[in-house]
């Protein structure tokens, strides 16, 4: 087979889009966590802005539902000073049919510099980086279960903010991994900056064995999974996976993987406590943990916003 | 017509004939193999330096007509088949509508036969509609032409009724033709593994072909139906199929060009020219296919032909149609496979003309002597090649109507050996392509 250049990166290493993590030098990386610090004091001036995207058209298409992720990007995108246009696809094009290359081409015809996409198929956001005019960006704001780039950076800003060093941690991602975009992106992160030991935890169904592949240990006892571990990602369970095949009831899960403070005691004193949100409470996590010393839920969403200005600002400084 | 084909490398694989000789053609037959002094021809064909082999038979080409013309069409699709070597093959019933009815067959043998550019053997469906419930009329069917029964790629997900089917279809002696799939697992996008997991692809897992093997084997040793296998996809599968061979179990078995060439790997940034049915599986399942389809387990290679619209492939991974163009690249594929392997020119060559005809059997009533083969007194369906040119599968090269193909330069890089130069059908030239500059 031919050996393809990464399409998020031009032919200096650049990135270009924001596809995915994977495949990513730690140089990249860390550049865009410096870059995410820099941006972390606008957001306490008294005029939040910067004006490096000036001038430019930046369009939110949102295939999937989501009000925190598209506020965010939203919020960073206007920070910068772009043009933000906000496209709720799930419930006008594709609705009527229009393909989803349709829906770029007509966008890209209204000077589109930006798109960030959220779309409910794996690799869409792909599709639509090799169909774009060399110019305009793409950003992944999830896809499917494979890849939510930016929510796995600032997973990365969290940590290192908390952690400083990555190459002495153990981080579990707790719950149900299969299906889930985080988990995935931030397992690349995690393995790229060098993190000795991630835990998958969680039952079979949701934590299969192969994703040992990916370079993490499969645990499927949650005792196991987080004892002494620095950092524990607990992940949302979707509604529909609480009950059927997947999982009989959202009440057997909590007893056995949620996490409650009696859990949280098997991890090391200083542990992190993180979640991309919305969160159950009750099902993967106990309102005390959630709310508690140990967790830095809220702060993610704070260096979310930066992390966004970082990855659109970097991207849109470097050329196809 | 009457034409001489003068002075190729002639093979035969069904009698391992491999000498360089003369045919000779008149009234749609092959009137003699070897020096033909005294043969008045109307056209020579200089054949030095190629190879003369029987045309190609492939078990598994969809036509997309009726019902699908905006994917491809009886005169565009039977093109391709002419360019590919190809002189007969099997259609399954996945039409729109179904092939279901004789009226159906009927009309679509008569189409292919005015078109004369390969002859079309359809299967008939094995349930109506593929709906899985009430069997189709088999024995109308037949007389109307079809030469099995299938299910296509729509698992039947009652196994009462698929007893019922290979019962009935046993009594007559037709062979149903069943791709190996669970119909509750197989519902993914990509094989189950390393790279499904890591793109977050749903996967279909390797249990559902070969439950759905022991499934059809326990039936077939229960009827003694003869059934034909389609797409074998996995090692497992093919281990299976290898022990019921062994055990005298009636059955044959194919594989697709795709699964013996390709990986998941090569999905790479999901590219959906590699969103196929059966999804590709991993590298140790394609080298069990490759030596599987070596050591005659499996009986025949297909091109899986399945022309796919560009609106239909340029989609997101998951929601892009499956399939492929393919006629067009059997016989190249079937020669890097035999080359890979190390086998002789005419093994290669069996697995895509002489085999798959055995697999059809009586169906094809009195062609089954001669289709696949060249013999004196046989049909003159051939495939004249040359062996040495190499060749890469640019963009607009193809007859097909659907260009979409895994196999496509830009994306495997892969170098195809043996270009078709002239395909012959009943005698008469369907097929002809000048000598590389």
């Amino acid at each position: 087979m031919l050996m393809k250049r990464n399409p998020q990166l031009n032919s200096h290493g650049e990135l270009i889009h924001l596809l995915s993590i994977e495949g990513l030098p730690r140089a990249v990386l860390t550049q865009i966590l410096d870059t995410a610090g820099t941006f972390l004091s606008v957001n306490d001036r008294e005029v939040k802005k910067v004006p490096l995207l000036r001038g430019k058209s930046v369009f939110n298409l949102f295939f999937e539902n989501s009000t925190r992720t598209r506020t965010t990007f939203e919020i960073a995108a206007k920070r910068l000073s772009a043009d933000v246009i906000n496209l709720d696809i799930a419930r006008s094009s594709t609705a009527k049919g229009e393909s989803l290359l349709d829906t770029i081409a007509n966008l890209s015809a209204m000077h589109a510099d930006m798109f960030v996409v959220r779309h409910a198929e794996s690799g869409a956001p792909y599709l639509i980086a090799q169909h774009v005019a060399p110019h305009v960006h793409v950003v992944n704001a999830g896809d499917g279960r494979h890849a939510h780039p930016t929510q796995g950076l600032l997973d990365m800003y969290t940590i290192r903010h908390y952690k400083r060093d990555f190459t002495q941690l153990t981080v579990a991602i707790v719950g149900d991994i299969v299906h889930s975009r985080v988990a995935r992106s931030d397992i690349h992160a995690l393995t790229t900056l060098g993190v000795p030991e991630i835990r998958a935890v969680g039952p079979k169904t949701l934590v299969p064995g192969d994703l040992a592949g990916m370079g993490v240990r499969v645990c499927h006892d949650m005792a196991e999974g987080i004892r002494d571990a620095d950092v524990i990602i607990m992940l949302r369970l979707q509604n529909e996976r609480m009950s059927g095949a997947m999982l009989p009831s959202a009440g057997e899960f909590f007893k056995h993987y949620g996490l409650t403070p009696e859990k949280l005691a098997l991890a090391k004193p200083d542990c992190i406590v993180m979640h991309p949100g919305p969160i159950n409470r009750g099902v993967e996590i106990d309102s005390a943990v959630a709310d508690g010393t140990h967790s830095v839920i809220l702060p993610q969403v704070t260096f979310g916003i930066a992390v966004r200005m970082a990855v659109m600002s970097t991207i849109a400084g470097n050329q196809a | 017509m009457k034409i001489l084909i003068r002075n190729g490398r002639v093979i035969d694989p069904a009698s391992g004939r491999d000498e360089v000789a003369d045919v000779a053609i008149a009234s749609g037959r092959i009137v003699s193999i070897g020096a033909a002094t005294e043969f008045s021809a109307d056209r020579v064909i200089d054949a030095t330096g190629l190879v003369v082999a029987p045309g190609l038979v492939d078990l598994a080409a969809r036509l997309r007509e009726p019902g699908q013309e905006h994917e491809g069409m009886l005169e565009s699709e039977l093109a391709a088949a002419a360019a590919g070597g190809v002189t007969s093959l099997v259609c399954p019933p996945d039409t729109d509508p179904v092939l279901d009815e004789p009226g159906l067959v009927e009309m679509l043998k008569f189409r292919a036969r005015k078109l004369s550019r390969c002859r079309l053997f359809p299967l008939g469906a094995l349930t109506r509609k593929l709906e899985g419930h009430t069997l189709t009329e088999m024995a109308e069917l037949t007389e109307a032409g079809c030469v099995g029964f299938s299910q296509a790629d729509v698992p039947l997900g009652d196994t009462q009724v698929l007893l019922r089917a290979l019962q009935y279809a046993a009594t007559y002696g037709y062979t149903v033709w069943l791709r190996p799939l669970d119909a509750a697992l197989g519902k993914g996008v990509a094989a189950s593994g390393a790279v499904a997991t890591r793109l977050g692809l749903s996967g279909v897992p390797v249990v559902a072909e070969t439950i759905a093997l022991h499934t059809i084997l326990e039936l077939v040793r229960a009827t003694r139906a003869r059934v034909h296998l389609c797409r074998l996809s996995s090692a497992a599968g093919v281990a299976l199929v290898r022990a019921a061979k062994a055990e005298g179990v009636p059955v044959t078995a194919d594989v697709s060009i795709n699964s013996l060439h390709l990986t998941d790997v090569d999905i790479g940034f999901f590219n959906p020219d590699m969103r196929l049915v059966p999804p590709l599986r991993q590298g140790a399942d394609r080298d069990a296919l490759r030596a599987g389809l070596a050591d005659g387990t499996i009986d025949a290679l297909v091109s899986d032909h399945n022309p796919v619209a560009e609106d239909a492939k340029n989609l997101p991974f998951g929601e892009a149609e499956p399939g492929a163009t393919g006629l067009e690249l059997l016989l190249s594929l079937a020669l890097r496979w035999g080359r890979d392997h190390g086998l002789p020119l005419h093994t290669a060559l069996a697995r895509v003309s002489c085999d798959p005809v055995r697999v059809l059997g009586d169906a094809v009533g009195s062609l089954a002597s001669s289709a696949g083969r060249l013999v004196e007194g046989g049909v003159a369906d051939l495939c004249v090649f040359d062996p040495a040119e190499e060749w890469a599968l640019q963009p607009g090269m193809l007859a097909s109507q659907g260009q979409h193909t895994p196999f496509a330069f830009a994306h495997t890089g892969m170098a195809l050996p043996g270009r078709v130069r002239f395909t012959l059908v009943a005698g008469t030239p369907a097929f002809e392509r000048a000598a590389a500059a």
